[in-house]
């Protein structure tokens, strides 16, 4: 008997619109960033639209906005199609596709008010993270009972993917959001220092792998078959490289960790995965180009091939490139560098971005019944976007391991050659340059995609439902014995629930394995006796520093190496971030190391320093911050702050609602401007955010100087 | 630092070892079933895709 049915064409193309339009909004964030750093003074002076704001702000848009739109739109069009049965609930799509608007306006909003966790990818605070959880749950919900609901017994490899994205990431927002809110715009993550920063990698990492990978891995086992019109190269390949897979990302987060003060075991572990993972990886690269072997010539003439072809190959030189990384040997150069930003940008521009693109040229003809409005300018996108990827990527290769080598590089008396930081910046600025044309090459590539694909759907019309059908799903198939290994894997495909619970079984594994250590190591981490929890008003201090989002651009973690302690002064202790909620690592060094700074200089040097970094530092890219010097700091939420912290277990002495909280923030400050006045700041006033921050800047690094015993390595 | 840490963990060298027999088992029974599926099953499958009324 067949059946007739719908499939809801309204929602996919939501979704495509959507993708466009926050595509280009990222873009576009990302070159004004690049230009920030070539022209400080560029939209300076605003603390809204400084850098250390904007860069989260073009991260999050092109994972979660561009991409995440992406993933969106792959899985509405293809699962349907795959299932032969439409979405479960458009009223639960629609709430997908709204409430994943909403938040993605929220971050728009938030983001550059300075409205930050600081940790990567996950930088929205606690009342998005309930947001994103709750919309996230609405999308799997929705998938969930469209697989369950279906009419194709089968379920295709695609959707794997899209089941171990779905709960996956699920785990990894749960896990890593886990905060006590202060205020409603303020909270402190559960945990600390070492601890935090593992599971914030676990977490980062593994949003590659499951947000910007597996998903696009099902979206190209539908739409490479399809493009091409044959089956894909090798299922059995698929099924072992999809089982590898997921089983193998888990465990390699901590190689963004390596040489830091995370214990060497977890950091090994996390180096022989990735190395394992460059197996898995390929084989879904070799599975997708080979799917078109005797069908190249389809390449020539078809844009969505194009872009499938060279992001499939980006996806190939990128899970490549990222094991080599995790070596420590060319992870000690390859760390804190612009080397870091060229990998993550052959992967997000060439490989989630070639995948969308491709698709969209793929679905908006087909649902509007035309052919594309211009295969010609669709090449041209092709070559604008390929040519601004290595515009892009190349200059950022040169530009990180020259600064990496000048960072390491000594003279003949044992001295560093370039002992000023700002050196090595000065010389890298062509490529900055360089990058910048790169990029906005690609933006204008993207730009033609957006008058084409507005064209097609202009000179068509739009189906708003598609008609298929298909007979019933056979339930009498079910009762097929399950046992020989001939069919376990075919039966297994046609029990989704089964299916969903043994990939939570496989990605938790590795999550307990590294956590049940990581546990323990908590009450294993060295104290330092004389490692305390930071003054109210250093507290005060660090919060805007990471509203500023001044991580973005310095770390505070100096590796054991003697061109790190020559240049910034003692390495990192594991024991000296036990009441680091959240931890200030950072990933990048765009300016120097700050783990050290308490101290180096005299508050004056800050003060003048941050006003008009110039002013201290000739040639500095480093932009002023003005707004402290006009912006109080708020010392009212202090209290509600001391009591997040103390049930976070941070030994405060104080009570709760202590009014000495508030008093002794105030004298520490008074104090501070006391003394910039005395030496002829006459502005210098308590009140500031200035003063908080640089009773902060003074206080890092600097307990561990007080230590009687400083525990042996 | 970290053969401190190492060393108040008891028993710490039971982790990589429990991560080296699930993989290998792991690895080893999905390859034992992969390479165990029938053909028509496989065909059915790479063809889920192609397998609607549009012509591409």
């Amino acid at each position: 008997m067949m059946e007739t049915f719908h499939y809801d064409n309204k929602i996919v193309r939501n979704f495509a619109i959507a993708t466009v339009i926050w595509g280009i909004i990222g873009f576009l964030v990302g070159l004004i960033i690049a230009l920030k750093l070539i022209y400080p003074e560029f939209l300076g002076g605003i603390a809204e639209l400084t850098y250390g704001r904007l860069r989260p702000l073009h991260t999050n848009a092109v994972v979660f906005a561009f991409a995440g739109n992406a993933i969106f739109l792959g899985i509405y069009y293809s699962l349907p199609r795959l299932l032969k049965a439409p979405m479960w609930s458009a009223k639960l799509s629609a709430i997908n596709f709204w409430g994943w608007q909403a938040i993605i306006v929220g971050a728009v909003i938030t983001l550059p008010l300075g409205i930050t966790t600081s940790k990567e990818y996950a930088e929205l605070e606690w009342f998005m993270d309930i947001a994103i959880a709750l919309v996230w749950v609405i999308f799997g919900l929705n998938m969930m009972l469209t697989i369950f609901n279906r009419r194709e017994k089968h379920i295709y490899v695609a959707i794997w993917f899209y089941i171990a994205t779905f709960i996956t990431v699920a785990v990894l927002h749960i896990v890593n959001s886990l905060a006590i809110p202060a205020s409603f715009v303020k909270s402190y993550p559960i945990f600390a220092g070492v601890q935090d920063a593992l599971v914030q990698w676990w977490y980062g990492h593994n949003a590659v792998a499951f947000f910007l990978t597996t998903p696009f891995l099902g979206i190209m086992y539908y739409f490479i078959p399809k493009a091409a019109n044959r089956p894909v190269y090798s299922y059995k390949l698929s099924i072992v490289h999809f089982w590898s897979l997921i089983f193998i990302y888990i465990w390699a987060g901590p190689h963004h960790l390596l040489y830091t003060s995370l214990p060497n075991w977890a950091q090994s572990l996390g180096t022989v995965f990735s190395i394992m993972l460059i197996a898995p990886s390929w084989g879904g690269m070799i599975n997708g180009l080979l799917t078109l072997r005797g069908a190249y010539d389809r390449v020539r003439e078809s844009p969505v091939l194009k872009f499938m072809v060279v992001g499939v190959t980006a996806y190939g030189m990128s899970t490549f490139e990222g094991p080599v990384l995790s070596l420590k040997t060319v992870n000690a150069i390859a760390h804190y560098t612009d080397y870091i930003i060229a990998h993550v940008h052959l992967g997000a521009l060439a490989w989630n971005g070639g995948l969308t693109f491709a698709i969209l040229y793929y679905i908006i003809p087909r649902i509007y019944g035309v052919p594309l409005y211009s295969k010609r300018l669709a090449n041209t996108h092709f070559w604008f976007a390929t040519l601004g990827i290595l515009f892009y990527v190349i200059p950022m290769y040169v530009g990180g391991i020259m600064q990496s080598l000048m960072w390491k590089e000594f003279t003949a008396d044992g001295l560093l050659r370039y002992p000023n930081f700002l050196e090595t910046v000065t010389q890298i600025m062509p490529m900055y340059i360089l990058r910048t044309v790169g990029g906005a090459l690609f933006i204008v590539g993207s730009l033609f995609a957006v008058i084409n694909l507005w064209k097609t759907a202009k000179s068509g019309t739009f189906l708003a439902t598609e008609e298929d059908q298909a007979p019933a799903m056979d339930k009498t198939a079910e009762v097929r014995p399950a046992v020989t290994q001939k069919a376990f894997h075919r039966w297994l495909e046609g029990k989704p629930a089964l299916l969903s619970v043994l990939v939570l079984v496989v990605i938790l594994i590795g999550g307990i394995v590294e956590f049940i250590p990581t546990a323990m190591v908590d009450s294993n981490v060295p104290k330092i006796d004389s490692v305390k929890p930071y003054t109210p008003l250093e507290l005060a201090g660090r919060d805007i520093y990471i509203s500023d989002g001044c991580n973005n651009c310095h770390s505070q973690m100096i590796r054991p190496f003697r061109s790190e302690t020559a240049r910034y002064g003692d390495y990192s202790k594991a024991g000296e971030f036990v009441y680091d909620h959240p931890f200030l690592w950072g990933s990048k060094r765009t300016g120097p190391d700050l783990h050290r700074i308490g101290g180096k200089y005299p508050d004056s040097w800050h003060y003048l320093h941050m006003r008009d970094p110039q002013s201290t530092s000739p040639g500095s890219i480093m932009p002023g911050s003005p707004w402290m010097y006009t912006r109080d700091t708020n010392f009212d939420v202090l209290p509600s702050k001391i009591w997040a912290l103390k049930t976070l277990n941070v030994p405060y002495t104080y009570a709760d609602n202590d009014p000495a909280i508030i008093q002794d923030a105030k004298a520490q400050a008074e104090q501070i401007a006391a003394a910039l006045r005395a030496q002829g700041f006459s502005d210098a006033d308590a009140n500031k955010q200035i003063i908080a921050l640089i009773a902060y800047m003074q206080r890092m690094g600097t307990d561990i100087r007080k230590a009687t015993t400083v525990p042996s390595k | 630092m970290y053969k401190q840490v190492l060393n108040s963990i008891s028993n710490v060298e039971i982790y990589p070892i429990i991560t080296l027999v699930l993989f290998v088992v792991f690895f080893f029974s999905m390859i034992a079933i992969v390479v165990g599926m029938d053909k028509d099953t496989v065909e059915h499958a790479s063809s889920l895709p192609l397998d609607d009324k549009e012509a591409t």
